[in-house]
């Protein structure tokens, strides 16, 4: 398989307690890659690893690498900033920031550079478009963000996020707090985003992972139980762990 | 006997209402003397003219640009330096001993009665330096004398800025001083616009610190190095050595409308960058 991004041994604890044993793990490009697992099974750490945002957890250490396309991103003189501009986030809970939705959107493209009205008009509407957002909000663009409805602060981070065109997307609970429909909206607009983005989508959701990615992971207490392609994973599962959590039956 | 909670509920609303309405009246009571004693000898000439015969006759004008330029170098100086103390405590540095000291040093300073820093500015700015009764000399004592409240107040509303927006904006690639300038300090500005209105109340109305420092001549003060009088200072002198009990409120009247209109302005462009960033 193409390798975009490639764990190798990592551990990491925060303080004293580990949060994850020596994972070993290679997600594909272009493809959707599930993680899945109860709370507290270092899912979510791990991704905070791509994009270095664990730099903001105190106390956290970490060891092992995380290549992107076969550069480690862990090492101490890796360049952070432009690292985050290459590899996207969406955190579980929508976080518009305190100002308009244009300007919600434009953020990440000034930071790039980009300053021209047209030049930033043109990408808002297409990354709002792109998060199936465009055509409730093209009126109202330069209202408060935070005047949306939980819904769509999720669609505008989405927009946020896919406006500064990453290579990689890591998205946490994409759908929590949705209604179906937009649930399946957006599991159909992941289809269509994986041809240009290798996205990482982390969920407590066994069905969605099974509906919308390729490949799946399940984690257990700071371990990686099993990893394979979605449809054997969750048809004839290796480990009795991983069939029983996608059965309910714990987690 | 348990007393019939809605009661309780009652009076304490009454005495929370008795308690506000109090402390407003305190502020009514006092504008409404002023303004009762003051007005007859408030006109155009009284702002615009020299004053006469130690003040006993004519204006306040050297007094009012004399308070101006007191009040707009003291924040020149002293709001860029507390703010940027401000950002380095609360965005730029975990918690350490220095930060802990500099807290310390910061609480001491807000602690110190105006006179004390009216003797150091006379005997440093003044003598030391000599600098001379002057604007400069004033002006920097007054520095100090407002840094803590800006330091603190800035920092109080740097913090209040939830941590989720600085996340948000590291993750889509922003440097810590495009964060802190894009994301926390537009948060963050009504909180130190409050800071800085508190510290300009404080300037416009010291007196002690700058009678040592600015000295208090009648002259208009037409540079740094110039000596000059304030508001608060021309009031004082006259009530003290009863000089004019009238043109006192009289001045009196023309800073307090001074202060209440800059409040209105800074309350106005609180509420436009509250509304653009909310």
């Amino acid at each position: 398989m193409d390798c975009k991004i490639n764990f190798e041994h990592i551990k990491v604890s925060f303080g004293s307690a580990a949060v994850l044993r020596d994972i070993n793990l290679k997600v594909c490009r272009n493809s959707i890659t599930g993680f899945m697992g109860p709370s507290g099974s270092g899912k979510s750490t791990l991704i905070s690893l791509v994009n270095r945002m664990i730099d903001f957890d105190d106390g956290a250490t970490f060891e092992g690498s995380v290549s992107i396309d076969g550069s480690n991103v862990l090492d101490p003189r890796t360049d952070v900033i432009s690292l985050r501009k290459r590899v996207g986030t969406v955190f579980a809970v929508p976080l518009p920031l305190p100002r308009s939705i244009f300007e919600n959107i434009a953020y990440g493209l000034r930071l790039q550079g980009i300053n021209k009205r047209t030049v930033l008009y043109e990408m808002v509407a297409e990354s709002l478009s792109k998060a199936f957002l465009f055509e409730e909000v093209r009126d109202r663009l330069h209202t408060s963000a935070l005047k949306l409805s939980g819904g769509q602060q999720q669609r505008l981070c989405r927009a946020r996020t896919l406006a500064i065109k990453p290579e990689i997307i890591l998205l946490a609970e994409p759908c929590s707090g949705l209604d179906p429909i937009s649930t399946a909206k957006i599991e159909e607009a992941l289809s269509e985003l994986k041809k240009e983005y290798t996205i990482v989508l982390v969920s407590n959701n066994t069905k969605q992972i099974a509906r919308a990615t390729d490949y799946a992971a399940f984690f257990y207490m700071g371990k990686l139980v099993e990893y394979g392609e979605t449809a054997s994973i969750f048809t004839t599962p290796a480990v009795q762990q991983t069939e029983d959590y996608i059965q309910g039956k714990f987690g | 006997m348990r007393v019939n909670p809605r009661h309780v509920n009652t009076f304490a609303a009454f005495c929370l209402n008795a308690q506000a309405l109090f402390t407003v009246s305190i502020l009514v009571v006092i504008v409404c003397i002023i303004f009762i004693k003051g007005i007859a000898n408030v006109n155009l000439e009284f702002i615009l003219a020299f004053p006469e015969d130690m003040g006993r006759h004519g204006g306040i004008f050297p007094s009012i640009v004399g308070t101006f330029f007191l009040v707009l170098l003291s924040l020149l100086f002293a709001a860029p330096l507390g703010l940027g103390t401000a950002i380095y405590l609360t965005e730029y540095t975990r918690e350490s001993r220095l930060t802990t000291l500099i807290r310390f040093g910061v609480e001491s300073l807000a602690g110190v009665p105006s006179i004390i820093y009216g003797l150091f500015g006379f005997i440093f700015f003044v003598i030391k330096l000599k600098m001379g009764w002057s604007l400069l000399a004033g002006s920097l004592t007054m520095t100090i004398m407002i840094l803590p409240t800006i330091i603190r107040t800035s920092e109080e509303a740097i913090k209040s800025v939830p941590a989720s927006f600085r996340r948000v904006s590291y993750s889509l690639g922003a440097t810590r001083w495009e964060t802190t300038t894009r994301v926390v300090l537009p948060c963050a500005a009504p909180g130190i616009l409050t800071g800085i209105m508190l510290s300009v109340g404080r300037a416009i109305s010291e007196t002690a610190a700058v009678i040592f420092t600015m000295g208090s001549s009648l002259r208009l003060p037409t540079s740094l190095m110039d000596s000059g009088r304030t508001m608060a200072v021309h009031f004082y002198i006259l009530a003290r050595e009863g000089i004019s009990l009238d043109k006192a409120y009289a001045t009196a009247l023309v800073l307090v409308l001074i202060i209440l209109a800059i409040n209105a302005v800074a309350y106005y462009l609180m509420n436009r960058i509250t509304t653009r960033y909310s």
